[in-house]
């Protein structure tokens, strides 16, 4: 390609750049990267930073109200809470495959959204859900009273002795 | 217009009055330049190429074009039930407040109280309902007569873009009402959203690496539907997804013309040709007469030794074949919006499912297939369609059968044979899948990514592939082998959603008739 003076320059030779076109690239160049690093930062602002919602920690009584044997169910904040002889545990409401609450049956839970079956510890007996229903933390308050942290995940299994 | 009397000394009072005088006359002839409706051919593209909405279409439009058969109209249908959507849309948008504790009570006031408002939500669903409907048959009408071909394949993932769209709109616009169908309907849809997770759960790498949970979050803005959800799928309803349809749909109308009109076969040199059940005269040249190139012109082919192509001038043929499909949208969208009144269930209640929780009747195919499993169902197996659609220009290249139902050989017979083994595999699966259950009722601890990858929805998409493979072999055809493809898909997606429609019941239980499901 001939060069500005109008000459074929050999083909190792660098290419002369003008000065203009170069100060053009160069004031494009920064524009450019200056707007795509700003879009960037701004494409950043729906990933929500700060998480809206209640605290999801639930007092739900004194040990002494859950009798061995016994379950209840806390509809608001939607887990199932048991006493067996070892402890006491509780169970989450939401089904893991879409997010509906599920029903207790005697034998379990079912989803009403698209047919999973849990049996009474929460495993996956049919249907689409991906995993077991999560157990929940259980604690104790300061005033003696049992706390489910509903958003903490414990293993299967784990109960609160009392 | 120049004053009337120029023979009296020029005065500025007088030709203030004279110009006063004739107001209305010069202020109409500024918006009507033409004065009077076009009575010559060069008039009638005047009309056309001067005005900048008409101007979208080219002066003469091709006969065959405008045979009602060809297009059926389905493109106008969809662009005539967007626009009634969009007046419909802000007329609601006047009493509709996006905030969880006022949104269900606007839409009452919409329904019981604001005059027209009942009508005005109804034609908003109804013209929602026929859009989506019409974008899938336009689709299936541009596959069919072979029009994604060469140079039309960038249109045809133009038009992709706008299906996709289609649906964002329609599912965005669910949950407005905030009402229990919404309410569930989008923890359902988000929670697809987050079933990546599944993968990743199975393979235990979630803490690290969540693609799932970040998508959710990014829709809903929380980790439940509420407040922030309703906002966001607000401003998208309302302004972001419009403004890319409207920008995506001036693009999708700009190649249509680009591309030289409505895919066509060539006209023949001389005799007469069949198109719309006629026969036609065609140009012939002349032997004693020889012809040029007169200029230099763009386009696929230079006119020379051709007369006149067969075309008729788009004003008024073209442009009264379009209002009269407008206005049958019109009629359709407000026959069914006085009939049938727009659901308005209970309001969103997040202690109890709707049983069974529907999503609108286009995703419940969807859903089905959810109901096997949320990440294959729900994205893998849409995300393989979609991206097999926007394949097809690009792997079916050999030109042909442009612009003709069903243009090449044999074409019909493949598309008949494949409906009916679309068919038998679909409803076989279905049958199978009610009546004996899948791997987790046979083994429970099965691992879960067995049902993620081996679940009824991706066999039937692997049969539906190899069904097509075994067409092209057998055929040698590409274009048979995708005629195959696309009507596996077509049928299956039907009678996924007709499954789901009628037989699905409470808890997602198989049933002949909704009239059997059990009171709840």
């Amino acid at each position: 390609m001939p060069d500005v003076t109008g000459k074929n320059p050999s083909r190792l030779e660098p290419i002369e750049i003008p000065r203009r076109s170069f100060l053009s690239i160069a004031a494009l160049g920064s524009f450019f990267t200056a707007i795509g690093m700003a879009l960037a930062g701004a494409a950043r602002l729906p990933g929500p930073a700060v998480l809206p919602g209640p605290v999801r920690r639930f007092k739900i009584g004194f040990p002494e109200e859950f009798t061995v044997g016994s379950e209840a169910r806390f509809e608001e904040a939607n887990f199932f809470v048991f006493r067996d002889s070892e402890g006491i545990y509780a169970i989450s409401g939401v089904c893991t495959h879409l997010g509906c609450s599920v029903a207790r049956l005697p034998e379990g839970y079912a989803c009403p959204c698209h047919g999973s079956r849990f049996e009474s510890k929460g495993e996956v007996t049919r249907g689409p859900a991906p995993r077991a229903l999560p157990w929940l933390e259980v604690g104790r308050a300061a005033d003696g009273q049992l706390v489910v942290y509903a958003d903490s995940e414990v293993a299967k299994g784990t109960r609160f002795r009392v | 217009m120049a004053p009337a009397d120029q023979s009296v000394a020029p005065s500025a009072s007088r030709e203030f009055l004279a110009n006063l005088r004739h107001l209305p006359r010069t202020v109409k002839d500024a918006w009507f330049r033409l004065g009077h409706s076009p009575v010559s051919e060069r008039e009638e593209s005047q009309a056309t190429f001067h005005n900048l909405f008409l101007h979208i279409h080219s002066v003469r439009v091709h006969v065959r074009s405008l045979a009602p058969r060809l297009t059926m109209g389905l493109g106008i249908i969809s662009v005539s039930s967007f626009i009634i959507l969009c007046i419909s849309g802000v007329l609601l948008m006047v009493y509709y407040k996006p905030s969880t504790t006022l949104a269900y009570d606007s839409i009452k006031d919409l329904h019981y109280v604001v005059f027209t408002g009942r009508f005005i939500r109804n034609i908003h669903r109804w013209s929602a309902h026929v859009m989506v409907a019409a974008v899938f048959l336009h689709m299936a009408r541009v596959f069919y007569t072979a029009s994604y071909k060469k140079p039309r394949e960038f249109n045809w993932l133009v038009g992709l873009g706008l299906l996709v769209l289609t649906l964002a709109l329609s599912f965005t616009g669910y949950l407005l009402p905030y009402d229990q169908l919404a309410y569930w309907a989008i923890t359902i849809g988000s929670n697809i959203a987050n079933s990546p997770r599944e993968l990743t759960d199975a393979v235990g790498v979630t803490p690290w690496f969540n693609p799932g949970g970040s998508q959710r979050r990014l829709l809903l803005g929380a980790d439940y539907v509420g407040e922030d959800a309703l906002i966001r799928f607000y401003v998208l309803h309302v302004f972001i997804l419009p403004t890319i349809l409207i920008t995506l749909l001036g693009v999708h109308f700009w190649r249509v013309r680009k591309d030289g009109g409505l895919a066509r076969p060539e006209d023949p040199m001389g005799g007469t040709a069949e198109w719309g059940g006629k026969l036609h005269k065609v140009f012939e040249p002349l032997k004693t007469k020889t012809y040029g190139l007169m200029a230099v012109v763009k386009g696929r082919r230079a006119t020379v030794n051709r007369g006149p192509e067969n075309t008729l001038m788009s004003w008024p043929h073209l442009f009264w074949a379009e209002l009269a499909v407008f206005m049958l949208t019109v009629a359709i969208v407000l026959i069914l919006a006085f009939h049938f009144d727009a659901p308005l269930k209970e309001l969103a209640n997040p202690l109890v499912p709707e049983n069974p929780a529907k999503a609108p009747w286009y995703f419940l195919g969807l859903q089905e297939l959810v109901s096997y499993s949320a990440f294959m169902g729900g994205l893998i197996i849409p995300m393989i369609a979609w991206i097999g659609l926007a394949l097809i220009p690009f792997l079916d290249q050999q030109p042909g059968g442009e612009g003709v139902w069903f243009g090449s050989k044999g074409e019909k017979l493949v598309a008949l044979q494949s409906f009916f083994f679309g068919l038998v595999a679909v409803v076989g699966l279905l049958a199978f899948t009610v009546n004996f259950g899948w791997l987790r009722s046979w083994f429970p601890s099965i691992h879960q990514l067995w049902i993620i990858f081996i679940n009824p929805g991706s066999i039937l998409v692997l049969l539906y592939m190899a069904w097509s493979l075994w067409v092209l072999k057998r055929r040698n055809s590409i274009r048979h082998a995708a005629v195959a493809l696309f009507t596996c898909f077509l049928v299956g997606f039907s009678v996924l959603t007709y499954f789901a429609t009628v037989h699905r019941g409470p808890n997602w239980i198989f049933y002949w008739w909704p009239s059997q499901w059990p009171m709840h």
